[in-house]
């Protein structure tokens, strides 16, 4: 079994004819639920469920102060290489892109990792782009060597990796895995990764089950938003999300629900997800999963993340670059993406506490057992 | 009101109070003042010795008892080795374990509780493990070593009131170390009933923190602690189904007595 299975079981699946034939007794029905089963997700995801969106949202309201309490945990991303052989339409580190490339030295990922630990950061998050010849694991398990030594918990979003590379990564200290499926209609996965390791649909989709069979702490799944209809990617990440917990119930999952920013590169076919849609789908997984972890990142502006606070989110990132050292280096590379809420550590800091919330640095360490 | 005993320690209150929750961490000494609590459970995996602003252990006041929590741990291992970070990080020698393998519920683990129990109890450490109220496990957990047993009234965070009340009142009539209801308690009458029960204290988190007014619930539930304690200690009423007449149905057996 995998989460192919259910992928499958759902790619026929006719959407526009069952949000057709909901009325909204079905909303109502659904939102006095406890358990919410597969389509009840899907009933608060559809265009008669935006109709209440405030309803929606003092239930989401009650059940992340319920799971999480008044807590929103900060990370930073350090981007340490993007050299790349993969050709992704919406990625600025795309091969065809020509863009100044970098990988740091080890002593550069160390002044970088002073840098942030300086702000108070104990959560990073590291990326590369997949080029298992310029950044093999054998990089990234130096970089978490050196990381270590500054920061409490670590987690890669990197290139989709074998059961025994997980496991190799998670014994030198790793407990965070973030991998994005993209886009889970494989349709259009296939159309918009062009050539290159990524194009193999399945090892993607498996590989946060690989980490979890790793024993990984915690997962962080999602859709880029806007390659697809919003709703049937929300669905599936949803899915995908419950599947993972369901099997693997001492994990940590996380969603985050990224939507496309302009970038190097940028494709013009981009379906649109608008704020309402993206505070919908935020809800339903609230209320569909009241446990799951939701990471909003400085994609969003810092008008809708300061609000999004009280609606369930658990996560942020704070003092992001999405370039190469971009921390520290004044000859940094390209970005990946632009950013759009460019606060400081500090300032992220300050309006989570004005917003009534308590900002989390720690929470967790490594406590030498694997 | 009568003192609390764990591990050789006396304690006025039986309000003990978690510190996961709270908008800000400001609060928290204010919250702790204001219901007398003498115990502050706090996760491990949150307090940062290094932060200048944000190290959880600087808002909690120095005569309060630390009772650092295993959150996070997924086996008894792990349990065992955060205990001994939090007693290496200055958190002293107490300990609740929390062993939680179930991330949707937070339902814990009560085999590996035992076994973390064990092992720490050996190691010195006044263990006070939560776990599901189950009479079997909560025997094992005495012979283990625990200095007081932490049942759950209803899953951490529901405010959901007691629940396990029937199971609860069996550990209570059977075990002989505290009982101190743990999770569930939603408002000061929950904390009150698992007193006149007769649970020895009650733990709560969730309530407090997630209230529009913190202090004042603080001390809200502090007042329907000792209630609930006074009411135990001073023997409740029987309670009965049936209305007893004053003409009794066994009157007849007195007549001409006198």
């Amino acid at each position: 079994m995998s989460f192919y299975d259910i992928y499958l079981k759902y790619k026929k699946f006719k959407y526009e004819e069952f949000f057709k034939g909901l009325t909204r007794n079905d909303i109502l029905r659904v939102l006095n639920r406890n358990k919410m089963d597969d389509l009840d997700f899907l009933t608060l995801l559809s265009p008669l469920a935006g109709e209440f969106l405030e309803d929606m949202a003092i239930k989401a309201n009650k059940l992340s102060l319920q799971h999480f309490g008044k807590a929103i945990l900060l990370f930073t991303p350090m981007y340490i290489a993007n050299h790349c052989v993969n050709k992704c339409t919406y990625c600025g580190f795309n091969i065809d892109n020509d863009i100044r490339r970098k990988k740091l030295s080890m002593d550069e990922i160390e002044k970088e990792a002073k840098y942030i630990s300086k702000k108070g950061l104990k959560h990073i998050l590291i990326l590369t782009g997949e080029s298992k010849r310029d950044t093999p694991v054998s990089y990234i398990v130096d970089a978490i060597k050196v990381l270590k030594k500054y920061f409490n918990s670590i987690s890669i979003e990197i290139y989709p990796l074998t059961e025994d590379e997980y496991r190799q990564v998670i014994n030198t200290g790793v407990d965070g895995l973030t991998i994005y499926q993209e886009v889970y209609d494989e349709r259009i996965y296939d159309k918009v990764h062009l050539a290159g390791p990524k194009k193999n649909y399945r090892f993607r989709l498996d590989a946060p089950e690989r980490a979890c069979k790793g024993n990984i702490r915690s997962v962080n799944i999602g859709a880029l938003l806007g390659l697809n209809k919003w709703r049937k990617e929300a669905f599936m990440s949803g899915l995908h999300a419950n599947y993972l917990q369901n099997k693997y119930p001492d994990t940590e999952i996380s969603i985050s629900p990224p939507r496309i920013r302009p970038h190097v590169g940028i494709f013009d076919d981009v379906y649109d997800v608008n704020d309402r849609s993206l505070v919908q789908y935020i809800l339903a997984l609230r209320l569909y999963m009241p446990y799951l972890g939701i990471t909003i990142s400085t994609r969003e502006d810092k008008y809708l993340r300061d609000n999004l606070i009280p609606l369930g989110i658990t996560k942020m990132s704070a003092g992001v670059t999405t370039e190469v050292g971009g921390h520290t280096q004044s000859n940094k590379s390209d970005s990946q993406f632009e950013i759009s809420d460019k606060r400081s550590v500090k300032e992220i800091r300050e309006i989570i506490i004005s917003k009534g919330y308590q900002p989390v640095f720690k929470n967790w360490m490594d406590i030498g057992v694997k | 009101m009568d003192k609390l005993s764990i591990g050789g320690c006396n304690l006025d209150s039986r309000l003990l109070i978690g510190t996961g929750k709270f908008p800000n961490k400001d609060i928290i000494p204010k919250v702790v003042n204001e219901c007398g609590t003498q115990v502050v459970t706090m996760a491990l995996r949150r307090v940062d010795l290094d932060s200048k602003n944000d190290n959880l252990l600087d808002y909690i006041p120095k005569n309060c008892t630390l009772l650092p929590n295993t959150s996070g741990a997924r086996n008894a291992l792990e349990a065992v080795r955060i205990a001994k970070l939090a007693r290496a990080m200055g958190c002293g020698n107490w300990v609740k374990i929390e062993v939680i393998s179930d991330n949707k519920y937070l339902l814990p683990d009560n085999q590996e509780t035992i076994k973390a129990t064990e092992i720490l109890a050996k190691e010195g450490f006044i263990v006070l493990p939560y776990m599901s109220p189950d009479l079997m496990a909560a025997k094992r957990l005495v012979e283990a070593g625990a200095k007081a047993v932490m049942p759950l009234g209803a899953p951490i965070g529901t405010n959901r009131g007691i629940r396990t009340k029937e199971l609860i009142q069996i550990l209570i009539d059977e075990i002989d170390i505290p009982i101190i209801v743990d999770a569930g308690i939603g408002k000061p009458s929950d904390a009150s009933e698992a007193m006149e029960m007769g649970a020895e204290a009650v733990l709560v988190n969730t309530a407090i923190a997630t209230s529009n007014d913190p202090i004042n619930m603080a001390k809200a539930f502090s007042m329907a602690v000792k209630a609930g304690r006074l009411a135990y200690t001073s023997k409740l009423g029987r309670k009965t189904r049936f209305a007893k007449a004053s003409s009794p149905l066994t009157g007849f057996l007195n007549e001409g007595e006198e």
